[in-house]
């Protein structure tokens, strides 16, 4: 046989796993790049925050407050109470993206086995499901509500509400990709080999899943952000002196005529926030596309 | 052979629909990626040409190209005239006239190639509208009788069906009413058959030849099935890499094949008496390769027994091979420097 | 489509009967007494053997679900501890301020949502898809009750455009109570705008490279036909079910949205309970709520089965 000049169909090099595929697909789009630097950098301030926030957050200074930002010694200003904005509003976010991982943690720790045995059991299914109805039936806010009326408002609490009114969105979520992975062939050989369901179900499905797993995380954790900061606005979340983005506009809200930059800064910390993870999110979804790379 | 006239594909001035060089290329990401390379073809009124060759050798882009239906990042080039009308490089608002009432199409899953939130009277009552102007009634009572033109029973009932209701034998033929409900001059049928029981295959090409018997409609089929070939086409194109390396009257192409690729198709199907169940089919090794542009080379070079030097220097034209008579050499073209020797093509010789 | 709508409803059915025995323990879960909580004031031991007896506090708890069950279907939602007033009629005259609020929030959400969905589709590739994508993640990451606020403050407070508070109702001035009742209902509808909006892309993206709009481009139809009578078509059904599923959070946000307009709504009813501990009315509010999201995901349920032929003719949904 002769060779020719003529360049044949490209086939991917050895070695090449999914893993890095994703990755580099990340790495290419610069919005992805972007926000992750973002989130980078938010969780160590908020992890960092109690050593370098310059002000401890119940430092009070009657002297000195509704000063403006740009004042030398507080760089975002103080509010009604002397303390400094910017210490407050660093242990905020940090406070914000505790709620946050809490809330998608318990959804998913509950979510995740569920939806995973209401996929594969039938059975399970239409019990699941109906559970999955009830909890659908009442909005986060609701719950929160009841919660607070029952066993008070706290961080914890709404960190509980908002995970478990998640908890639908996993469970539908990580059902219907059970359902597509177990019609798969490889299923069927590990049944036939033996495999019992519990092992198909960790070693083969559960695998499997982590990517709408992963994405449905990102989803998540900005809308529980969100959450987090309408409860506390509304008082049923982080009580005050804790600091909390949600209660600092709720104490701008009254006091917004002497000092709206207040009612700005801590809104934009949360849409930051939000908006990054979003778009990471965006852009996990598109890397994890198995339909590769398209324009 | 099913000719309907005498028809000479070579003769300019009857032919339907002329192609002339068409070259088709697409700007990807990682380049340029060419599909067709200059491929000719005439289409005779009442005629049925098949166009068959394996996946990826350009026969799909060449039929969508007809009327500009490739998507942006595709590049035309050549010359596509139809009744004497050139179609390559014109507006899209003239196009959108042609496509549907003078070139039509058919395609090969006919589950998906329908709306499933309109009934079928209203698909096929669609065309009319646009391009007859036809009252919404009058479009349907229309798309009934065009229903039981393609053989659907019921017709009356059937029109205010959904796509699920119907079988996918059904669902063809409904896309087959709905290609011909302007009376086009040209049918491009995509592997009609190919998403169909083998039962239903022959329903539908027998739909095609009645269509074409009545209407007089041309058809360009495509297809990689060669029974479907044999059953139902005047004259076949084989397509390999983007280019025409043969082309004959049917029953001259299967029972002389010139191009060794086209002989390597042949030995490649089953046939009753070939093979004798005591053979094994033989394969053509190696892939169809992705040609960023077209070299100046035979590309089946590659895979060929009889390649040498020559087929590797420059790429053959395409010409007359044919045994006999001037007339047959005319009409039976293929591109190859060392063709297949006649009278008969030895299945053995396609042994490496 | 029979089939499916039965078997729709009863599972609705019973997602409301197990719903309102989730409310009823919920109440009874309370920390101590439940009849301390549901005392107010008066604290006295007759006062409180009084409301064992009306509440059927004493007798055994499937008793006292039957009785709460046939309190509320007559319409007996109890006093408000606060005020005293009949839980019902608290709720006759919030309910329309929040429809009205709802209904506005979706038909603003809607007709954006879509529209910008529709056009980033179509437009793929070119700035204003990008565009239309940024919209929406912006959208859908603020906190709209911070965009209320903000809204107050320069579009109220600052420059007199809208008022910043207060309800008018609608039928002693329907132009005074629109004017009250945009701001809040385009600050409510923002997120779910943003939502509609992507899944709308995304659907439209799909049916635009489906086999049947090439069979659309192949008759010969126009763009404009091909993109409304095909693509969107086939689209809509996902955008339909989506507000349904999305009823949860318009009712969350409507919550917050009162209470920074001041809008005398179920939500404003709701918060100002929870912090007067006013048992009968978070109880019934809750109920209320769960109701709604299920009738109301019945009813598109139903819609839904009018859309698609494929579930109205044969049951099964494709």
């Amino acid at each position: 046989m002769t060779v020719l000049t003529v360049p044949m169909a490209e086939t991917a090099p050895a070695g090449i796993t999914r893993r890095t595929r994703v990755l580099t697909r990340l790495r290419r789009n610069p919005l992805a790049v972007v926000s992750f630097v973002v989130l980078a950098l938010a969780a160590v301030v908020a992890l960092l925050s109690p050593w370098i926030a310059p002000y401890s957050v119940e430092q009070t200074d009657f002297a000195h407050t509704f000063s403006p930002p740009g004042t030398p010694g507080h760089l975002l200003g103080t509010d009604d109470l002397g303390r400094d904005v910017l210490s407050r509003i660093m242990l905020g976010a940090r406070a914000s993206l505790q709620v946050g991982l809490l809330a998608v943690a318990t959804s998913l720790v509950i979510g995740v086995p569920l939806g995973l045995a209401a996929g594969y059991f039938r059975a399970w299914d239409a019990v699941i499901s109906r559970f999955t109805d009830l909890l659908l039936a009442f909005p986060f806010l609701i719950m929160a509500v009841g919660l607070a009326a029952i066993r008070g408002a706290s961080l914890g609490n709404a960190a509980v509400a908002i995970g478990i009114a998640q908890i639908p969105g996993v469970i539908r979520v990580v059902r219907s990709d059970t359902l597509r992975l177990k019609s798969l062939d490889f299923v069927a050989a590990a049944v036939v080999d033996g495999a019992s369901d519990l092992w198909v179900l960790a070693r083969h499905i559960l695998p499997n899943a982590t990517s709408v797993i992963l994405v449905q995380a990102t989803v998540a954790i900005p809308a529980a952000i969100l959450g987090e900061a309408v409860l506390s606005f509304l008082g049923l979340g982080i009580q005050p002196p804790a600091p909390s983005l949600g209660t600092m506009l709720a104490t701008a809200q009254q006091f917004s005529a002497r000092a709206p930059w207040a009612a700005v800064l801590p809104g934009v910390v949360i849409m930051g926030l939000a908006l990054a993870f979003n778009v990471f999110g965006d852009a996990l979804r598109d890397a994890l596309d198995p339909k590769g790379d398209r324009r | 052979m099913t000719t309907v006239e005498p028809a000479s594909a070579a003769t300019v001035g009857t032919s339907v629909l002329e192609i002339r060089d068409l070259t088709v290329s697409f700007r990807t990401e990682s380049g340029t990626v060419s599909a067709v390379d200059r491929v000719s073809l005439d289409l005779a009124p009442g005629e049925i040409v098949g166009m068959v060759g394996e996946s990826g050798c350009g026969k799909s882009v060449t039929a969508m190209s007809l009327a500009g239906l490739l998507p942006e990042s595709a590049r035309i080039s050549g010359s596509v005239r139809l009744e004497g009308t050139e179609l390559v490089g014109t507006r899209e608002s003239v196009l959108r006239r042609v496509r549907g009432k003078e070139i039509a199409y058919i395609f090969q899953e006919p589950m998906t190639s329908l709306n499933p939130v309109l009934t079928v009277g209203r698909q096929i009552g669609e065309v009319l509208q646009v391009h007859e102007r036809m009252s919404r009634r009058a479009a349907r009572a229309r798309a009934v009788e065009l229903l039981s033109l393609v053989g659907i029973p019921s017709a009356a009932a059937r029109v205010d069906n959904y796509p699920h209701q119907l079988s996918g034998g059904m669902r063809q033929r409904v896309m087959i009413a709905m290609a011909v409900a302007c009376g086009p001059k040209v049918l491009v049928a995509d592997e009609p058959t190919t998403a169909l029981d083998v039962t239903v295959q022959a329903g539908i090409l027998q739909v095609l030849r009645d269509l074409r018997d009545r209407l007089g409609t041309s058809i360009l089929i495509i297809t990689h099935d060669l029974g479907v070939i044999a059953d139902i086409a005047d004259r076949v194109v084989v397509m390999y890499a983007g280019r025409v390396v043969e082309r004959a009257q049917v029953n001259d192409l299967f029972a002389h094949p010139r191009h060794r690729y086209t002989a390597g198709l042949l030995s490649a199907s089953p046939t009753p008496g070939r093979h004798a169940g005591t053979q094994r089919l033989q394969e053509i090794p190696g892939l169809v390769p992705v040609l960023s542009s077209q070299p100046d080379a035979c590309t089946f070079a590659d895979r060929c027994p009889a390649a040498d030097s020559q087929c590797l220097d420059s790429a053959p034209p395409l010409a007359a091979v044919g045994p006999g008579t001037a007339l047959a050499a005319s009409e039976h073209l293929a591109a190859c420097w060392h063709p297949c020797p006649t009278p008969r093509a030895q299945p053995q010789e396609v042994n490496p | 489509m029979l089939r499916y709508l039965l078997t729709r409803a009863w599972q609705s059915a019973l997602t409301l009967l197990l719903s309102t025995v989730v409310v009823f323990l919920g109440v009874r879960a309370l920390p101590g007494d439940p009849a301390l909580a549901l005392a107010g004031e008066d604290r006295s031991p007759e006062a409180l053997a009084a409301i064992r007896h009306h509440y059927g506090l004493d007798q055994p708890l499937p008793l006292q679900f039957a009785q709460y069950v046939e309190r509320m279907a007559q319409g007996d939602f109890g006093e408000s501890i606060r005020t005293g007033i009949p839980v019902s009629s608290m709720l006759s005259t919030a309910l329309p301020v929040t429809a009205e609020l709802s209904v506005l929030a979706i038909l603003i959400a809607a007709v954006l949502g879509v529209g910008a969905g529709v056009l980033a589709a179509v437009r793929r590739g070119r700035p204003a898809e990008w565009l239309a994508n940024g919209l929406a993640l912006v959208g859908l990451s603020v906190p709209h009750f911070w965009l209320g606020l903000l809204a107050i403050l320069y579009l109220s407070v600052a420059t007199g455009l809208f008022p910043a508070s207060g309800f008018v109702p609608f039928l002693d001035d329907p132009l005074d109570n629109l004017h009250h009742v945009v701001l809040p209902a385009v600050i409510l509808g923002t997120g779910l705008a943003a939502i509609i909006m992507r899944q709308t892309r995304s659907a439209m993206l799909e049916s635009l490279s489906s086999d049947y709009v090439r069979t659309a481009k192949a008759k010969g139809l126009r763009p404009r036909a091909v993109i409304t009578q095909h693509a969107l078509r086939n689209s809509l059904i996902v955008v339909v079910t989506i507000v349904g599923l999305q009823l949860g959070g318009l009712i969350s946000g409507a919550v917050v949205t009162e209470q920074i307009f001041g809008l005398p709504g179920f939500g404003k009813m709701t918060i100002d309970a929870v912090f007067q501990r006013d048992y009968p009315v978070i109880q019934a509010v809750v109920l209320l709520t769960a109701t709604a999201y299920i009738v109301i995901n019945f009813l598109v349920d139903l819609l839904y089965s009018v859309i698609d032929p494929r579930i109205r003719v044969t049951g099964d949904p494709a």
